[in-house]
């Protein structure tokens, strides 16, 4: 692999981007119409449908997340009463979960890279591939229906009995929609899986595969086992709604448990449906700009397959407090323990490549850095919640709502906007405008703290969530997260408007302008509809930067 | 563009003539390398997506476990009212009807395109038999007010001897939860028949296709895929005949 020669040096400086220039063709002008787009079965078209259509759900999702922070501002329920403030976190919760967080990094950057990754001009299944983001917009749009037509209210769990006895709100629509979307996502994982099964370059062998392909396939392996088990739950308490059919309900001996075990057998595992990708976001980045290969290539690969394997069989920590025998919680506390291990591997395998690498602080490195940070803070009090003594006192108040949102929003977002930038210039041909997209890192990051570090005590205090109103004394808290919910909104409007600047202003990226070794980085940017000239021969491991540095030395001599 | 079609070595222009058991079949994907890759990459995604739906019905098996142990009493006397002999016809047409799909599956190796459709076809008329039975059961439940809702009826079951029936009596509030065996009947047969049903809409359009030929120059695997799904469906039926017709053929006691 390595020739003898001892290359202590690594790629620091980046090449002159004011020599590159856009190629001729690629896959943005190979066609042009409405309907090409609307038809297309390219998989990089399909990412930028995607990447469209989650953006809109993000913000309005987030404008409901602006709404509950608003409404919390005064210990009073003032600003809405409090069943629409209910209806308020459900739509927030609905929309974040189902129509952002699970499609975001898998169905936008996976859907454009992996394919491009393993060597591969299509994924497996191109027509299905366009059919699930058919499928996302028809759940999207019935999710819309339902709030126009006057909202939910049951939460995003849909927990029986309320949702099935005792609410006359649009549960129906709302339902209709999560078991579309979810389809969605079961055909993206199938096209994954079958994808890196049978895709893959000649020489691409699966441990020469870059780490985001390698988390990707894992959650892909969550979302086909477990989306469908949403499926039949959602369908019955469809029809318990409709027809009455009494499997919920205990009037009739039912059992309202057997939701919760249902629900939560596929949405816990959708939690790291939703930050695997982005935990491969992180390993592509912090590889890149350290110029050092992932320390423990190895481990961090198959800590992704154990998170997925393991995230199987921890669903009931989310019911401690419903009942189950202390036999059981005390069973699925300690396997909850045991699904840190592998997070806590990436960490110190991040933290171990990052040691003596040539560390460049490029904006998708920033957002690494504080996806690194507030995700350890987000898992370890997971450990917390996972204790089952500490889960009675915290468990339904507002720490448990600081502690998913440091995983989803510090953790996951900050991943998704890491890769955004980070394959920016690879989707778009250009550069997004440098020192604005480091403030919006930052001002990302202090916005998130000031908004959920107080959620932590907030909930410590003993804050109930989902409640408009709370004591007076917990205001101050409540007034920082919500000056810091502000903060976090700028943080987030700012690349939305420089990214759309940059699309026609920005400067052109040229083919690999991080010096990253990947496949994608191979190619022209944005590349061909088919992705390679020829099908690429891989004969060398992933992050290896002595090979990267070899080629461009030989192309140099071959110009010369 | 030029030189990426070029390089392709699967295309009409580069396909070597003289390698005649390599011909370019028109239904091959140009994102393939091969028509291996292709044929492998789709039975390995109808192979994914049965373990879907495997999932998709384990959520109802698992219902039914809960509750069978719980409410066994009920359980037993209210699959005592299920149509065994009906049940029994229906596993019978339903293997048979899987019987020719997988001699349709030959026969399109094979390359017989008669064989093929009249073997679709055969598959296809099975399937609309196995409904038929089904509809009847369901009448016949409808009739009994076994059918869960405003309607549902425990008389049969706290005085079965007014109906002419030797069951011991439930107390009422077992008898209630008969309803939730004849939900988990409803929903599970229903479902089942629901990807029969959708199973037979393919059919007709795989007929069509096989008549039309275009299975029979070896591009055969949307009826090798489909074939997967039916007797995944099959397979499915066979689980819920003993679970939902049999469970009181040997009592416990």
């Amino acid at each position: 692999m390595s020739t003898s020669v001892p290359t202590l040096h690594t790629i620091v400086s980046l090449p002159d981007q004011s020599t590159a220039t856009l190629p001729k063709k690629h896959y943005i002008n190979n066609e042009h119409g409405l309907l090409s787009w609307l038809l297309t079965g390219d998989h990089k078209r399909i990412a930028m449908l995607y990447l469209i259509s989650i953006t809109f759900f993000f913000f309005i999702g987030g404008a409901f997340a602006g709404l509950i922070r608003l409404e919390l501002l005064t210990p009073q329920s003032d600003l809405v009463a409090a069943d629409t403030y209910n209806k308020f976190f459900t739509m927030h919760g609905i929309i974040m979960i189902f129509l952002f967080l699970v499609p975001s990094v898998p169905a936008t950057l996976g859907n454009f890279l992996i394919p491009i990754m393993l060597g591969a001009k299509d994924l497996a299944f191109p027509k299905i591939n366009l059919l699930s983001w058919y499928l996302y917009l028809i759940g999207g749009t019935l999710t819309l229906a339902a709030l126009v037509l006057g909202g939910v209210d049951t939460g995003w769990t849909f927990t029986t009995p309320l949702s099935t006895h005792y609410l006359n709100t649009h549960v129906l629509t709302a339902a209709t929609a999560i078991f579309i979307a979810g389809f969605s996502s079961i055909f993206t994982g199938l096209n994954f899986i079958v994808t890196i099964h049978r895709m893959r370059a000649p020489g691409m062998t699966w441990f020469r595969m870059p780490l985001f392909v390698w988390s990707n396939y894992a959650a892909s392996i969550l979302m086909v086992l477990g989306t469908p088990v949403l499926a039949i739950a959602i369908v019955l308490v469809a029809l318990e709604r409709l027809v009455g059919i009494g499997v919920f309900d205990p009037a009739k001996g039912g059992d309202p448990l057997l939701f919760q075990h249902l629900f939560w057998f596929y949405s816990h595992p959708a939690v790291y449906i939703m930050i695997l990708p982005g935990m491969g976001v992180i390993s592509e980045v912090i590889s890149t700009f350290s110029r050092k290969r992932v320390f423990g290539y190895t481990a961090v690969a198959f800590s992704s397959v154990a998170i997925a394997l393991f995230g199987f069989f921890v669903w009931a920590h989310h019911m401690f407090i419903m009942g189950v025998s202390n036999y059981s919680a005390l069973v699925f506390s300690l396997l909850t323990m045991l699904v840190a291990v592998p997070s806590a591997i990436k960490i110190f395998n991040w933290a171990f490549t990052l040691q003596k690498g040539s560390i460049t602080f490029e904006t998708p490195m920033l957002y690494a850095f504080g996806f690194m940070g507030l995700f350890t803070i987000g898992g370890l009090t997971g450990v917390f919640l996972g204790s089952l003594g500490m889960d009675i006192h915290l468990t339904e108040t507002y720490f448990i709502v600081a502690h998913f949102h440091f995983v989803m929003v510090g953790g996951m977002l900050m991943a998704f906007l890491s890769g955004i930038h980070f394959w920016w210039p690879k989707m778009t041909g250009r550069m997004y405008p440098e020192s604005l997209s480091k403030l919006a890192a930052v001002v990302t990051f202090i916005g998130f703290n000031l908004t959920f570090l107080p959620q932590f005590i907030l909930g410590y205090l003993g804050m109930p969530r989902r409640y408009a109103a709370y004591p007076p004394e917990y205001q101050v808290l409540n007034v920082l997260s919500t000056a810091g919910a502000t903060v976090l909104g700028v943080g987030y409007m700012l690349p939305l408007l420089y990214l759309g600047w940059s699309l026609k202003y920005g400067a052109i990226a040229g083919n690999n302008p991080w010096q990253a070794t990947g496949l994608e980085w191979q190619i022209q940017s944005p590349p061909l509809t088919e992705n390679f000239i020829e099908t690429p021969i891989v004969d060398y491991e992933a992050y290896d930067y002595e090979w990267l540095e070899k080629k461009q030395r030989e192309e140099v001599t071959t110009v010369g | 563009m030029d030189n990426v079609i070029a390089t392709h070595p699967h295309t009409h222009e580069t396909a070597v003539p003289a390698e005649h058991e390599h011909v370019v079949l028109p239904q091959h994907r140009h994102h393939f390398e091969t028509e291996e890759q292709q044929r492998e990459a789709g039975s390995f995604g109808m192979w994914l997506f049965l373990l879907t739906e495997i999932m998709f019905f384990g959520g109802m098996f698992f219902a039914y476990l809960l509750y069978r142990n719980w409410y066994y009493p009920a359980f037993t006397v209210a699959s005592n009212q299920l149509n065994v002999p009906e049940g029994a016809a229906n596993t019978a047409i339903l293997i048979t009807s899987g019987f020719f799909m997988a001699l349709g599956v030959w026969a399109a190796e094979v390359r017989k395109k008669g064989l093929l459709v009249v073997m679709l076809i055969l598959t296809t008329l099975f399937g609309v038999a196995f409904l038929g039975v089904k509809a009847d059961e369901y009448h016949e439940k409808y009739e009994k007010h076994h059918i869960p809702g405003a309607s549902f009826s425990t008389a049969m079951f706290t005085n079965p001897a007014a109906y002419g029936l030797k069951e011991e009596p439930l107390a009422p509030d077992m008898a209630e939860h008969t309803q939730i065996f004849f939900f988990l009947y409803f929903a599970m047969t229903g479902m089942h028949a629901l990807h029969m049903i959708i199973g037979i809409v393919i059919l007709f359009w795989l007929t069509w296709r096989a008549h039309r030929g275009e299975f029979s120059a070896g591009y055969v695997a949307p009826i090798e895929n489909f074939g997967l799904y039916w007797h995944f469906v099959d397979i499915v039926w066979l689980f819920l005949f003993p679970l939902l017709y049999l469970i009181n053929r040997h009592p416990l006691k």
